[in-house]
């Protein structure tokens, strides 16, 4: 039921938005809001939002409390007394207001505030979802999906027509006949679907902190690509000298101390293509973070090589973001922007710190691809 | 309109309780407006309570904070709302859906009782809008007035548009507390009658003298000099506008503020609505005690049948429970009544009683007067929180109801118990209640320095106003005046001027 109230609370929540929107920088850098993560809804914490009025200031003021104890004892065992009487103690401390945000509602400010141009749909829609949809009704069927108004009138008007209805004794029994069932139908819908496939590189130098931007990174790239496509795939392959897929846990907490071969990951990632995402029916999006440090010249070229004939050719775009850490030498970017300068199929973003998560979000999503 | 019907109708049962608790509490000498009861679902509870009461109020979105709040709580089972009643005549009242049957009763006797306070209580007599010709009763037709008023809102907000109104809006809440709730009992003056009393004031008040050589002696230049330099103060002062420092900002703001219509249309139902709500604040503690007094005696003496009063106890403890050293308005307003009774049914009054010192005679005291019920009907009417308290908290209350003052210490940075002495909780208690908590502000000057300045002053009773606020508030004045404004306050001890023009703040020491 729609109540009158609906109005107010969608200017409520309009403002709410703008909170967020307005500390949505904050949010992303901070990374607080991951943890708070449910299934489909996010909760963020914001400031009460009071209006300002002539108020007696908090801490001169104390009150009057009713109960047990001694002079010097702490009231109700608690630092906030709350209510006490009057007003006393109501407005101890910052109020916070916990508001829930859809995931997708928060992709939407994220859009918003980054100006991320949806993305173009490539024409990759030839998976076919069934979906069945109660439709119809008909006269036979499983009593589970009888439909108990429709069989009652049925009955009743038979009941009617045939004379037998009692008002004073309104007992309707139906027959065999007067059942109806729901009955569905199935219907073909196309859906656009895309794979996000992430690697990182998880040698030795990458630290905490840089895993924690990727973390951060990967959930907006996520909730994002997410809004624009129906059902999206992630998969994950860490890597250092060789590469393995891992699930979402496992890639966000390992770390290994070996050297570095980029190559490894990417020959992973292409036989993942190949073998599970078709090119021409999936939109695949594969991300690498890593440090920008290689083991050598050679693989570096390796890498190219399986860029132009292999990973690019398949992808939507494929994005390098390069994380800056104090052991690594930053090569890898450099390589890949003097041999691929021209392609706009690949996407390249230095991420230098936290602050630098909303640069590099709009880097990779700006294009609409 | 049949939706509306279904839903709110009451049903056959209920409809029966109702008869028999209106019967009941009018035995009791109850005096209540005709009362509708209307049951609703815990959605509609929460809409309800957000709007104050109120099925329609302007639109705002602190109601929908308010609902998005009060739902959050239900749904985690952290609060629910049992009853809610609207000084209205007649008064409306909402039953939650799904309650016991027990729960149902106790509510509408709590709700009798209201509405009994509503209608009898002098503070309530600022919400009359007139009186019924026939009948003598007072109109208070509020349901309607706070639908107007959305009306009136939504209006404007169509004309100018929402975010502008809105904004308007969020400025006047911020003022909405800066009323004189004595203004609804003053006589208004008539304009002749001030007139008169300028003229008055330009009269030199020189001594009177019999004979006519005498004068040079008995007024003497320098004297006359000084009598015209006073009444030329005078009539400087009655210049002055405001005359004297009003406490009534709203109504100030809406005589004098360079206001467009839909400005003022604004603000004036802010102010409308501020003295609606203003009594319930100022009786919080007589208005609940007296409720919960009398769903009490209803419960125990008439309503309850043998199998309910075990969950009427229930009920009746959680709303009086008194958790975490918290004052509980209900449980110290309906102990206080009790006290009351009990002192006048013992003839505990008086000079004799007063200059009694035996603590022996005084426990055993009673002259079996019996004035207890006349007593406490009689204070229902005449009182208000803060002359309750003052006028019937007794050293032995105090001990008995183990009240305590509490203060923040900040070596310990925490709230902790300073004190059980009598005079420190009444005297605390007191001002927690005076003006309903809140500061006590006052317009003085529209002309400030001569320059169209609004110039406000705090009278500061020993507790600092909030700084943060007060610049907002400012900031909210300022928009209405258009010009700057500033305030006169303590900060510290120390005189303090907080001012803002328009662009920024200042605060400085004042000399």
């Amino acid at each position: 039921m729609s109540l009158r109230i609906d109005e107010d609370h969608g200017r409520f929540k309009q403002i709410v938005r703008g909170r967020i929107r307005k500390n949505l920088r904050q949010y992303i850098s901070q990374g607080e809001l991951i943890g708070k993560q449910g299934k489909d809804v996010v909760s963020i914490p914001i400031p009460q939002i009071d209006i300002p009025k002539f108020r007696y200031g908090d801490k001169q003021k104390g009150g009057v409390g009713q109960g047990d104890g001694d002079e010097g004892d702490p009231v109700g065992g608690d630092p906030q007394p709350g209510d006490g009487q009057g007003e006393a103690g109501k407005d101890a401390g910052q109020h916070v207001l916990e508001v829930d945000v859809t995931l997708d509602e928060l992709a939407e400010i994220l859009g918003e505030e980054l100006e991320l141009p949806n993305i173009e749909n490539r024409g990759k829609s030839k998976v076919i979802d069934q979906k069945d949809r109660y439709v119809g009704i008909r006269r036979v069927g499983p009593s589970s999906l009888r439909h108990f108004k429709r069989t009652y009138k049925a009955a009743l008007r038979r009941q009617i027509v045939m004379g037998g209805y009692d008002p004073s004794n309104p007992i309707v029994i139906p027959t065999r006949d007067d059942m109806r069932f729901r009955s569905w139908k199935t219907e073909e819908e196309p859906i656009a679907n895309a794979v996000i496939i992430y690697m990182m590189d998880v040698s030795g130098s990458m630290g905490d902190e840089q895993k924690e931007i990727v973390r951060i990174e990967s959930f907006w790239l996520d909730a994002w690509l997410q809004r624009q496509y129906k059902g999206v795939e992630t998969r994950f392959i860490i890597h250092d000298a060789v590469a393995r897929e891992v699930d979402r846990e496992t890639f966000f907490r390992t770390r290994e101390s070996g050297g570095t071969m980029i190559s490894s990951a990417y020959k992973l990632a292409a036989q993942m293509i190949d073998s599970d995402y078709p090119a021409s029916e999936w939109n695949i999006y594969p991300f690498h973070f890593s440090d920008g440090d290689n083991w050598s010249v050679d693989d570096t070229l390796v890498c190219i090589d399986l860029m132009k004939k292999t990973l690019l050719p398949a992808s939507n775009v494929f994005c390098y973001g390069q994380v800056e850490s104090p052991y690594g030498s930053g090569q890898f970017i450099k390589d890949l922007r003097e041999h691929l300068k021209d392609d706009d199929r690949l996407i390249t973003s230095e991420i230098r710190d936290r602050d630098a998560i909303v640069g590099s979000i709009r880097d990779f999503l700006g294009k609409g691809k | 309109m049949s939706a509306y019907r279904l839903t709110r109708r009451l049903p056959r049962y209920l409809r029966d309780i109702q008869i028999q608790v209106e019967e009941v509490a009018r035995g009791y000498g109850l005096d209540f407006f005709p009362t509708i009861f209307e049951v609703v679902a815990y959605d509609q509870m929460n809409e309800l309570a957000a709007y104050g009461g109120f099925p329609v109020r302007y639109p705002h979105w602190r109601f929908g904070m308010e609902f998005e709040q009060l739902a959050k709580s239900s749904e985690y089972g952290l609060s629910k709302i049992y009853e809610m009643v609207i000084n209205n005549s007649p008064a409306i009242a909402y039953l939650l859906e799904g309650n016991s049957l027990v729960d149902q009763k106790l509510v509408m006797a709590h709700v009798y009782a209201h509405v009994d306070f509503f209608k009898n209580n002098f503070a309530f007599r600022a919400t009359d809008q007139g009186v019924e010709q026939r009948t003598g009763e007072p109109i208070r037709k509020w349901i309607d007035t706070m639908a107007n008023h959305g009306a009136i809102v939504r209006r404007w907000a169509d004309r100018v548009g929402i975010e502008r109104v809105e904004e308007y809006v969020d400025h006047c809440l911020s003022l909405e507390n800066l009323i004189d709730p004595q203004k609804p009992f003053l006589p208004t003056k008539r304009k002749d009658e001030r007139e008169e009393e300028e003229t008055d004031a330009l009269e030199l008040a020189l001594l009177r003298v019999d004979r006519d050589y005498m004068e040079s002696y008995i007024n003497p230049q320098a004297f006359v000099d000084e009598q015209r330099e006073k009444a030329a103060e005078e009539r400087e002062r009655a210049r002055r506008i405001p005359e004297h420092p009003d406490r009534d900002v709203l109504g100030f703001l809406l005589d004098h503020a360079p206001l467009e219509r839909w400005e003022r249309d604004i603000l004036a139902v802010i102010r409308r609505e501020a003295y609606y709500f203003w009594p319930q604040m100022q009786t919080k503690i007589m208005n609940e005690g007296w409720a919960s007094y009398w769903h009490s005696r209803l419960m125990t003496e008439k309503l309850s049948e043998d199998s309910e009063i075990i969950e009427y106890a229930e009920r009746n403890a959680s709303v009086l429970e008194t958790a975490n050293g918290r004052l509980n308005p209900y449980k110290l307003g309906v102990e206080l009544y009790r006290h009351i009774e009990e002192r006048w049914d013992r003839g505990q009054f008086g000079k004799e009683w007063e200059d009694c010192e035996t603590l022996e005679a005084r426990q055993s005291w009673d002259r079996r007067t019996g004035l207890g019920r006349k007593k406490i009907f009689e204070v229902r009417s005449l009182y208000n929180d803060v002359t309750f308290i003052d006028e019937f908290l007794t050293p032995e209350f105090v001990a008995a109801q183990k009240l305590y003052t509490f203060g923040f210490n900040q070596r310990n940075d925490r709230f902790e118990i300073e004190s059980r002495r009598f005079h420190e909780v009444k005297n605390k208690l007191l001002f927690s209640l005076t003006n309903a908590g809140q500061p006590f502000i006052r317009v003085v000057d529209k002309n400030h320095e001569n320059r169209g300045e609004l110039l406000l002053s705090h009278d500061h009773q020993g507790v600092d106003l909030r700084l943060d606020w007060a610049k907002e508030v400012l900031r909210s004045l300022a928009r209405i005046w258009r010009r700057p404004v500033e305030i006169h306050t303590l900060v510290d001890n120390k005189p303090v001027l907080l001012r803002f023009d328009g662009k920024e703040h200042v605060q400085r020491p004042l000399k």
